[in-house]
């Protein structure tokens, strides 16, 4: 895929290490500025968690990757593919977006959920079938759940079944914004640990959202602080935890010790 | 498959269409003219009580009918909008293909009637008798009221003096004479009531109305297609005499025989060497009247909701994709809602011509409205997060139109077509008035001859069917909106 001059610059070979790649993104809502000049780096095969507060643009932030908005300046490159709002659909089948309430379509049951774009691209029915099957066990949901309408799976099935949809085409980069968000502390404990070793199992570029610092701890490999629409500072938690950058970061880590959760 | 039908139909000669307006007179006397054209073998068919003048002229003038009773008076005032005098009305007419046809003999114009013990005990006789009697309650026809040769004029043209005038309804007009709350009213010349209620019909002494003589009128054409029709139909010239129309009208309105019976009755007595042909034809039973009646009904709505459906879910579509086009297709489609249906059946005459055609038209422009705002309005209902969920997943936009919102919008559109199809089943007996069939052909016959069974054999069924497509709806529900939709009625979409 040929990048347009735009885009030309940095060294090609990051390409490889990088799935998703930021550069001075800004984005506002009116007067609102949600997210501000964010340059970041999403490397390929590794979690990376978007914490800060609620209202910090986050989630503007994992919409703007997932091409959902435009910025108003700045650029963003999916695999070295400069994102357009005309490429956005295209590429977008290759990622996998995952929302809060789990965005399930309420006229199709839990399999049609997941098998819905293999179907719109005309993927053969015995591979869909056989993805379904991987991805039940992957996900662990009861298979004779499959055939159920959202409207009666529980939340945490919801997420599950949402999870699967993400995963279906093997996307480059999973997108999950506050995936955990509305569930109930049991439950929510609970897919904290099945999500982590989703993710250890496919190995995939995971990109999530959440303000909750042990969420972010057990399943992120590196961490990206924002704070009023600004990249604050990345890396693992335990670097940030050990420096850092002012003392903003330092009250908001001050929760956390070490990995230990409570 | 056009051309083929185009075929049949030239091969076969067409029926000689005699047309008549949705009052009994016009019926009898076009009843009148179907039975002599059918004595002298021509084979013609009534299409009868038509709804207005305009509705059968037009009908005329497109060729859907060939013949129909009409009113000098009425040529004079409302086709030609006083343009054409009475004498030159012949030419006139024939510019436009029309033959001014027999004149039958008897005048049914506007006249003042007064109360026979009134007119005796004050001496009225002309009109201009009024003049002397300021006290005289009047009660006059709406219409009456309105029309430039109607009141206003005849109080300027004989000085009359009456306060007390009031506007209502012609038949409630004879019932205030009847109870003594009104002493003079306006009518027709032959309404069968002057006899009925004991009115004196008191003479236009200063020539103010307009003449309303009796004629038909028929397409110059005619005898071309039909030889031997215009021959026929001059059989009726000045047959028909004031007193023998007054005495048809009374059968028929007041005794409530059918009009082909009052026809043939007639034709029997008056027209010398008048051999009727077998009138076996025996009128069918109720069962089966109102089963005609439904098919008619139900043909008329079926067709105008498909093609509603057609035209109004793809412009719903269309509205909800583009918010500026939007807001002008929904006002648009809201406008035609506004027209008034017996406006929007005459508009569609000159274009469709008269019978289901025209009735079709309109039920399909009245069944827009509800199709196009219930799907723009499912559409853009749909909430958030699933249209962000389906924007993130990247579907083509036609499997996202067919698999995913339409589907969700399925509740909102189907309760439009409901609507549609319930208003069509109602608006549908509009029909008759432009000779489509229906369930409005014995309600409009009823109320034309008040009589209520008659009404009610035509409202009663409508009624019914509006209630059995409500409930189908309710069925069709469960095979349109899918079932995951259906699960929790607390949680739409």
């Amino acid at each position: 895929m040929s990048l347009p001059s735009t885009s030309a610059g940095p060294a090609v070979g990051a390409r490889d290490e990088a799935v998703l790649r930021l550069r001075d993104v800004t984005r506002t809502f009116g007067t609102q500025t949600a997210v501000r000049g964010v340059s970041l780096e999403v490397p390929r095969g590794r979690a990376t968690v978007l914490l800060g507060e609620s209202g910090s643009g986050k989630s503007t932030l994992l919409r703007l990757m997932a091409a959902l908005i435009a910025p108003d300046s700045g650029e963003i490159l999916f695999e070295g593919t400069l994102l357009t709002p005309e490429r956005g659909p295209a590429l977008r089948r290759r990622m996998g977006f995952g929302l809060q309430s789990g965005g399930l379509f309420p006229h199709l049951t839990a399999a049609e959920n997941v098998t819905l774009l293999a179907r719109a691209l005309g993927r053969p029915a015995a591979w869909q079938s056989r993805r379904l099957e991987e991805l039940v066990d992957l996900v662990r949901l009861a298979p004779e759940l499959l055939g159920r309408w959202p409207l009666q799976l529980s939340g945490g099935q919801r997420q599950r079944v949402s999870l699967m949809r993400a995963l279906m085409l093997e996307p480059a980069v999973l997108l999950l914004d506050e995936p955990l968000g509305a569930l109930d502390p049991v439950t929510r404990g609970e897919l904290q640990h099945e999500l982590a070793r989703v993710f250890r199992a496919v190995g995939t570029t995971v990109v999530l959202v959440t303000h909750d610092l042990q969420e972010a701890a057990m399943l992120g490999d590196r961490v990206a602080l924002i704070r009023g629409g600004e990249l604050v500072q990345v890396g693992p938690l335990a670097e940030i935890a050990a420096c850092p950058s002012d003392a903003w970061v330092a009250r908001f880590l001050a929760g956390w010790r070490g990995g230990a959760p409570g | 498959m056009t051309a083929l039908v185009l075929l049949a139909l030239a091969a076969a000669p067409a029926p000689v269409r005699v047309g008549s307006k949705a009052f009994t007179e016009s019926v009898v006397v076009g009843e009148l003219a179907t039975q002599v054209l059918g004595s002298r073998g021509i084979r013609a068919e009534h299409v009868r009580g038509l709804g207005g003048t305009r509705v059968v002229w037009n009908a005329l003038l497109r060729g859907d009918v060939d013949v129909y009773p009409e009113y000098t008076g009425t040529l004079v005032e409302e086709i030609f909008s006083g343009r054409v005098r009475t004498g030159a009305l012949g030419p006139a007419l024939a510019a436009m293909g029309i033959e001014l046809g027999p004149a039958l003999g008897f005048e049914d114009g506007y006249a003042l009637g007064a109360r026979d013990d009134v007119a005796e005990r004050l001496g009225l006789r002309r009109i201009s008798d009024l003049r002397a009697h300021p006290e005289l309650r009047l009660g006059f026809s709406n219409e009456f009221l309105d029309r430039g040769d109607g009141w206003r004029a005849l109080r300027r043209a004989y000085g009359l003096p009456q306060k007390d005038v009031r506007g209502l309804d012609h038949e409630l007009a004879y019932r205030g004479v009847r109870s003594g709350a009104i002493d003079v009213v306006d009518l027709y010349s032959t309404d069968p009531e002057i006899q009925a209620e004991h009115l004196r019909v008191l003479e236009d002494d200063l020539h103010h109305f307009p003449e309303y003589r009796a004629v038909l009128l028929v397409r110059a054409d005619l005898e071309a297609r039909a030889p031997g029709a215009r021959a026929a139909l001059e059989l009726l010239r000045d047959r028909i005499d004031g007193p023998a129309m007054i005495a048809m009208n009374a059968s028929a309105r007041l005794q409530r025989v059918p009009e082909p019976q009052v026809a043939a009755g007639f034709l029997r007595a008056r027209l010398e060497g008048w051999s009727a042909p077998a009138e076996g034809a025996a009128q069918p039973g109720r069962a089966r009247r109102i089963a005609t009646r439904l098919g008619e009904h139900l043909t008329l709505v079926a067709i105008a909701l498909v093609l509603s459906l057609a035209v109004a879910i793809p412009l719903g579509v269309l509205a909800a994709r583009r918010q500026r086009l939007g807001q002008a297709v929904l006002a648009a489609v809201g406008v035609i809602q506004t027209v008034p249906s017996l406006a929007l059946l005459v508009l569609m005459i000159p274009l469709l011509g008269i019978g289901t055609r025209p009735a079709i038209a309109a039920l399909f422009l009245y069944g827009l409205l509800p199709i196009v705002r219930n799907t723009h309005a499912g559409l853009v209902g749909i909430a958030p997060d699933l249209r962000e969920s389906a924007d993130a997943l990247g579907l083509p936009s036609g499997f996202r139109l067919w698999r995913v919102e339409l589907p969700l919008a399925s509740p909102s559109i189907l309760a439009g077509v409901k609507t549609s199809a319930v208003i069509a089943v109602g608006t549908a007996t509009l029909g008759a008035l432009v000779g489509a069939g229906g369930f409005g052909q014995p309600i409009l016959t009823g109320i034309r001859l008040a009589d209520t069974g008659l009404l009610l054999e035509g409202a009663l069924p409508a009624a019914a069917l509006a209630l059995g497509v409500e409930a189908a709806f309710e069925g069709l529900e469960r095979l349109v909106v899918p079932r995951g939709l259906r699960l929790s009625p607390e949680r739409p979409g």
